[in-house]
């Protein structure tokens, strides 16, 4: 029982900074390296963190099998919705001259959602696999 | 280069070592001895990525893995002499393809053509200092659009293969 | 002088790359247990992502994120292809895993030997 105290102690101070860890590698990754995947799976750890110290039933209540399931292929419809955006706004496939009023800032907004799809699809996909794997149990 | 060598005694572990568990961690020691190399090698970008999806996902899946099946690997029972001679073989035909690379470091050779072609036109076109980022996500926007499907089916396949409607029970074979 | 020290530094970062690969070719070759191969498959994959990435490096470069002060960078086009390859390799590595472990619900086993054992007979 003293062993768990010490663990379930630190877990609670690191797992918020995790967190925060991976949103700001998210939107720092223009400035210095970092991105959509890198931050998508320290996300996915930082949810597989509370699982081992919590147990499946606790994160399943925080966020159940079906909201993963659906969001594994949300990001996906993210990037994809970006690109038949580009197209709707009058240039090719996935070209983001036209998301707003200038060139420089069209750029920036699509790569700022295309990354956010990006760090959706691998969060969810990492927690999903996590989750199949731990519910499985041994016979 | 002593992280090299590390990295090769690394790898001579993992071959021998017969206790599965142990060759799991091995793995991850290696990632992050990758991840160094990497960074040694001003690949920033990738060095991060290496360190948390080799060392933290991989070994994860990899444990979760071996708790559901055994741990030990069975002795093996054929003579390694055939499968070390084709190594052999494929290692010296390897060393002979790549030694007819450039030299290490120099600005001049064939692989770099395309690249500072990139660097030069990030800022001015996207506004994005990180050149890595601009390149993957608008130059070559199409390449990340397939790697999100490859990850986004492979998801999927885990979920359908593992997958249980109920605690109980054997699932559809 | 700082020819011959590329030249040392390219050779012997070669023949680790030789190295790494042909270990892990090894080990898909000789080894019966389906984990382990899967395993070998990642070494010889991480090995092929130093053979990309190392060409890349100039000496007296530094990391390609534009900064003031810098004119020289390294090549940012192999970094963005092994970053998609890595990505790649771990999505592979999970399917790999998941397949091994309905293996050895049907079988009983994950030793290649004993499965062709199993399917022979049965």
């Amino acid at each position: 029982m003293r062993l768990d105290v010490i663990l379930r102690v630190t877990t609670k101070l690191i797992l918020p900074l995790m967190l925060l860890f991976a949103v700001y590698v998210q939107f720092h990754g223009d400035y210095g390296p970092g991105g959509g995947f890198q931050a998508g799976v320290i996300a996915g750890a930082t949810f597989i963190l509370f699982t081992l110290i919590n147990g499946l039933g606790a994160v399943m209540r925080i966020i159940p099998v079906a909201v993963v399931e659906a969001l594994i292929p949300f990001g996906a419809l993210i990037y994809a919705g970006v690109g038949v955006a580009g197209m709707l706004t009058g240039g090719n496939f996935l070209d983001y001259s036209h998301l707003a009023h200038d060139p420089v800032h069209g750029q920036e907004w699509g790569v700022f959602l295309v990354e956010l799809g990006v760090f959706v699809t691998v969060s969810a996909t990492m927690l999903a696999i996590f989750y199949t794997f731990a519910g499985r149990g041994r016979r | 280069m002593v992280l090299l060598a590390l990295l090769a005694a690394t790898t001579i572990g993992v071959v021998r070592v017969r206790n599965l568990f142990a060759v799991a961690v091995l793995t991850g020691v290696y990632s992050f001895l990758m991840a160094s190399v990497l960074i040694v090698l001003d690949a920033v970008d990738v060095a991060m990525t290496e360190a948390s999806v080799g060392a933290g996902i991989g070994m994860v899946l990899m444990l979760g893995a071996l708790y559901l099946t055994k741990t030990d690997e069975a002795p093996p029972a054929h003579s390694p002499l055939l499968p070390l001679f084709v190594a052999g073989v494929t290692g010296a035909v390897l060393i002979w393809a790549v030694s007819g690379q450039p030299p290490f470091g120099m600005a001049a050779t064939p692989v770099h053509l395309a690249g500072p072609d990139y660097v030069q036109r990030s800022v001015a076109e996207t506004g994005i200092p990180n050149v890595v980022t601009s390149v993957l996500a608008s130059y070559r926007g199409f390449d990340t659009l397939g790697e999100t499907i490859v990850i986004f089916t492979a998801g999927i396949a885990v979920l359908l293969l593992l997958k249980r409607a109920s605690r109980d029970g054997d699932g559809s074979n | 002088m700082s020819e011959i020290v590329g030249g040392l530094i390219a050779h012997f970062n070669q023949w680790i790359t030789v190295f790494l690969m042909v270990s892990g070719l090894y080990i898909v070759i000789a080894r019966g247990n389906m984990i382990k191969k899967l395993i070998g498959l990642s070494l010889f994959q991480t090995s092929v992502y130093l053979l990309y990435i190392a060409p890349g490096k100039i000496l007296g470069g530094t990391p390609p994120i534009k900064a003031a002060g810098f004119t020289v960078y390294a090549n940012p086009l192999p970094h963005v292809l092994i970053l998609t390859a890595i990505v790649v390799g771990i999505a592979t590595l999970a399917l790999g895993l998941a397949l091994v472990i309905r293996i050895n619900e049907a079988y009983g086993t994950i030793e290649e030997d004993e499965i062709f054992a199993r399917e022979s007979e049965g």
